[in-house]
């Protein structure tokens, strides 16, 4: 027989050594997929689909268990039934034995990878004058433009699975939303500072489809959840246009209202600019206000999960971050509960009721000792995302902490551009 | 229906805001609940962030999130799981008919108080849980609890959500109840025996969740079988909520056991004081803990021969355990089953009616599932080699309801006199001198990744994230 002809499936068991039979998975499952008697529950390898449905459910984690198997080989029911402990996985000799090729891949995958390994190279990135066009030289390669009207695929279709507000205060209106989409099986591979297009649905008052509204994804590479294929927005609603005029925005109106289970249209990812570097030691200055904040809580959780797993070295994160009020900041609790440590955190307020205005450049300019050093620092990445009207008084705010330092901003403004070392988006 | 707004006051999957009247009575209910749970809620622990899960929709996708937030923040709310169009009643005296959307006046009184008693016991487990933060055996247990806390508040809410929709001015004087009994409280207790009794230690709690969630899971399997819909959706969605509960109590007496055993291999002994002097629960303890919780939670099925319990069944308001998977005529008039009473000095069964017995069948439902997770927890025992087994005592020990109510017997179920009773007592229940050892125990261990001495890490954390994640935040 063919090598390549046996069918592989990654089947899915339960320990039985950690389940406490409650019951749960079986009564959840809408295949019915999974049956038990008085000593087992189990999943019948015929009928299970790889829904997952199970999975997030199970009290115990023991539901999320996987062994690669020929699928004529797979354990019947009667076999795990009689299960006190989980069999160990098959090794490459004993597959080999049954005439499983090493690195066979099963038909179907249980869980989506969501790591991206190369590019395309095609890029579409706004910067202000002094904004980099390219990356930190050790920026992971971002795929782009994967879904789009130059396409194959004008876009996929996400599915909400989470929608959650995340500012304290303000009307129901005036409110801040994070938002998860699942791309499913679909590849949708990303990058912490990329973006995606939403297409919102209807037409517009002439008749026309909607165009697409772009927004920076909050999440880190390995999804929302890690090791799912899935992504998170950071969503404020528009209520009033650029000139104060009220004003419903389409896309943020729309995607806040969302509710788990519906389905979006998504096109994208775009961005091979906004991206984190990767080397050891590199510092990340953030400096964001309101939903500018997404991608800096995509690069400091990807970070995070980094330095829990224990795979990067150490580098200094610093974020200055504006809002109007405590209350109406994004991931607020959140974010105090990082390790001080881990993250070097600054609040400015600039309507906080009997305290002076605040912006971030002006906490910018209070931190300019440590600011300084980071300038100075080759392995040290900028971003700037948020308002428009934040831009110039950031990059002024750097342009001063360097010459109080002494530095050439004219040398050190044009390293930080050709070296791919600051990085703005602001709208 | 199937997700859940959060941007209303009371986060529901029932559109209470079409119903103003009903949204305005939970509304004024709610300040009551918050302030029963700042009352006598988890003790210390308003300013911390905990990693919790909370639903944002009853389908698999979207009723476990997680993340850390405050436990005075949690989204409290009333979430019912799909109705099905057109469900029939599949057992009783009405079987065949179409299931209740609202209450029959003719079983109007049963079925408040079959909500009542359910919605009693939920607020009672936080009560008897609200000192235990400050003596957890590590973080991770920590959060366990606070998640069982929450989750216990959120059930009571589903119950007086009931109460508030179908039952009228009564329902909303129910509800008040709700939150002014106190467990143990000797003017105002709660409803059933077992949610009066203090948890004063994580031997307990552990305990409570394994037996008393469990008959938790049982009475809710039997009213989702309920004719009366919004019951039955209701308690479908508590139990996915109510396995965490007995997973907390499964896993954590299997560490507790496993500690001890751990010791027992390095200090090759079986003797109760050298395992103390290590620090660690002795088996012989452990049995006694078991010996009580089996059996004040086996009480909570009510007496062995119950015309209520016949009532309930044939008028449709509560099925059996796995009712729909039964293979029998749902109707059991005529049928008959053993009961258990002590006669001339002898247990001995007798046969009663089925439908008189339906108490004692839910009953054994559960002891079978419950000498089963025991089984497991042998297991733990053979894996170590250590050749002694752990068992659930006989059904007649130590019974306070009932017919074997007046008798005393011993856990292998013989029946005793008063005097080998009494001089036999310590051995089979908890002594105030394991309490006093167990409690010496209790000491605070909330640094991530550090464990109590006489508890073992569990195999895998929450969520899949490392044992020593940052589940709970101090601030």
């Amino acid at each position: 027989m063919d090598m390549t002809e046996i069918h592989v499936i990654k089947q899915h068991l339960i320990d039985p050594e950690i389940c406490i039979r409650c019951n749960t998975c079986e009564a959840i499952c809408p295949v019915s997929a999974i049956t038990h008697d008085s000593r087992n529950y189990v999943v019948d390898a015929e009928k299970c689909n790889f829904c997952m449905a199970c999975i997030s459910p199970c009290p115990t984690g023991s539901i999320d268990n996987w062994r690669t198997m020929p699928r004529v080989k797979a354990y019947s029911l009667d076999a795990q039934l009689g299960w006190d402990e989980l069999p160990p996985e098959l090794t490459p000799e004993e597959l080999a034995a049954e005439g499983v090729a090493a690195g066979a891949v099963p038909d179907i995958e249980p869980v989506s990878p969501s790591l991206p390994a190369a590019s395309n190279g095609e890029a579409v990135f706004n910067s202000a004058q002094y904004g980099a066009t390219l990356p930190p030289w050790s920026a992971a390669h971002a795929y782009v433009n994967l879904y789009g009207p130059k396409t194959a695929e004008k876009s996929v279709t996400a599915t909400v699975t989470g929608n959650v507000r995340v500012t304290e205060v303000g009307s129901d209106d005036y409110d801040t939303h994070h938002i998860v989409l699942d791309f499913g099986k679909m590849p949708f591979p990303v990058l912490e500072g990329q973006s995606i297009g939403i297409i919102p649905p209807g037409v517009d008052a002439s008749g026309r489809p909607h165009f697409a509204r772009q927004y920076s994804i909050a999440s880190p590479r390995n999804g929302e959840r890690p090791g799912y294929n899935n992504l998170s927005l950071t969503i404020k609603r528009v209520l009033e246009d650029h000139q104060g005029r009220p004003v419903r925005g389409v896309g943020s109106n729309y995607m806040c209202d969302l509710r788990v289970g519906d389905t979006v249209q998504v096109m994208g990812p775009f961005g091979t600019s906004f991206l984190m570097p990767n080397h050891p030691r590199s510092n990340i200055v953030m400096i964001c206000t309101g939903t500018g904040s997404a991608p800096m809580r995509a690069m400091t959780e990807w970070r995070r999960r980094l330095r829990k797993s224990g795979k990067f070295e150490e580098g200094k994160l610093m974020l200055f971050f504006g809002a109007r009020t405590q209350e109406e900041l994004p991931y607020f609790g959140p974010l105090q509960n990082l390790p001080k440590d881990f993250i070097d955190i600054n609040f400015a307020f600039s309507r906080t009721p009997g305290a002076p205005k605040r912006y971030v450049q002006d906490v910018m300019r209070e931190r300019a000792a440590d600011l300084a050093l980071l300038l100075q620092d080759a392995n040290t990445c900028f971003y700037v995302c948020g308002l428009k009207s934040m831009e110039e008084g950031v990059v002024l705010a750097l342009r001063d902490v360097a010459q109080q330092a002494g530095l050439n901003w004219d040398a050190v403004g044009a390293a930080l551009k050709t070296e791919g070392r600051l990085h703005l988006e602001t709208y | 229906m199937s997700s859940i707004n959060y941007s209303e006051k009371i986060p529901n999957n029932v559109n209470l805001s079409d119903d103003r009247t009903l949204q305005r009575a939970l509304e004024q209910w709610q300040p009551n609940f918050i302030s029963w749970w700042d009352d006598v809620g988890p003790e210390g622990s308003t300013n911390m962030d905990v990693y919790l899960r909370t639903a944002v929709s009853v389908d698999p996708n979207g009723w476990a999130q997680f993340g850390h937030v405050k436990m005075r923040d949690y989204r409290w709310g009333v979430f019912l799981n799909p109705g099905e169009a057109d469900r029939t009643i599949h057992f009783g005296d009405h079987k065949g008919e179409k299931a209740w959307q609202d209450v029959p006046g003719e079983h109007r009184a049963n079925l408040r108080r079959i909500i009542v008693t359910q919605g009693d016991t939920e607020p009672a487990s936080v009560e008897q849980q609200r000192h235990l933060g400050l003596t957890a055996p590590s973080m991770y247990d920590l959060r366990n609890l606070f998640q069982v806390n929450v989750e216990e508040g959120r059930h009571l809410w589903a119950m007086v959500y009931l109460l508030h929709k179908h039952f009228g001015r009564d329902g909303r004087e129910e509800a008040e109840g709700l939150l002014e009994r106190r467990s143990g409280d000797a003017n105002n207790p709660r409803i059933l025996a077992a949610f009066n009794e203090k948890t004063p230690d994580w031997l307990s709690f552990f305990m409570f969740t394994y037996f008393t969630d469990r008959d938790g899971k049982y009475q809710l399997c039997a009213l989702a079988e309920s004719a009366f819909d919004p019951l039955a959706r209701t308690t479908k969605f508590m139990l996915t909520e109510e396995a965490h509960h007995m997973f907390v109590g499964e896993s954590g007496i299997s560490r507790v056991i496993q500690r001890t055993a751990q010791k027992m291999n390095e200090l090759k002994t079986d003797d109760v004081g050298k395992l103390r002097a290590a620090g660690v629960i002795d088996l012989p303890t452990i049995q006694r803990y078991i010996n009580f919780h089996f059996s004040v939670t086996i009480d909570l099925f009510g007496a062995d021969e119950s015309s209520n319990a016949a009532t309930f069944y044939s008028s449709g308001l509560k099925g059996r355990y796995e009712e729909g998977k039964r293979v029998d005529d749902h109707v059991l008039k005529g049928q008959t089953y053993k009961v258990i009473e002590a006669k001339d000095g002898q247990l001995v069964e007798k046969e009663v009616p089925m439908l008189n017995a339906l108490n004692e069948v839910l009953r054994d439902d559960y002891i079978k599932d419950s000498i089963s997770g025991v089984e497991r927890w042998n297991k733990v025992l053979d894996k170590a080699g250590i050749p002694v087994h752990l068992r659930v005592p006989h059904k007649a020990f130590h019974r306070n309801i009932g017919a074997l109510s007046g008798v005393k017997v011993s856990p292998d179920g013989r029946v005793v006199s008063e005097a080998e009773w009494n001089a036999s007592v310590d051995q089979w229940l908890p002594s105030n001198e394991d309490r006093a050892y167990v409690a010496s125990l209790m000491g605070r261990c909330v640094e991530p990744g550090k464990f109590a001495n006489w508890i073992a890490p569990p195999v895998m954390g929450i969520n899949r994230q490392p044992v020593d994640f940052d589940y709970v935040r101090f601030n």
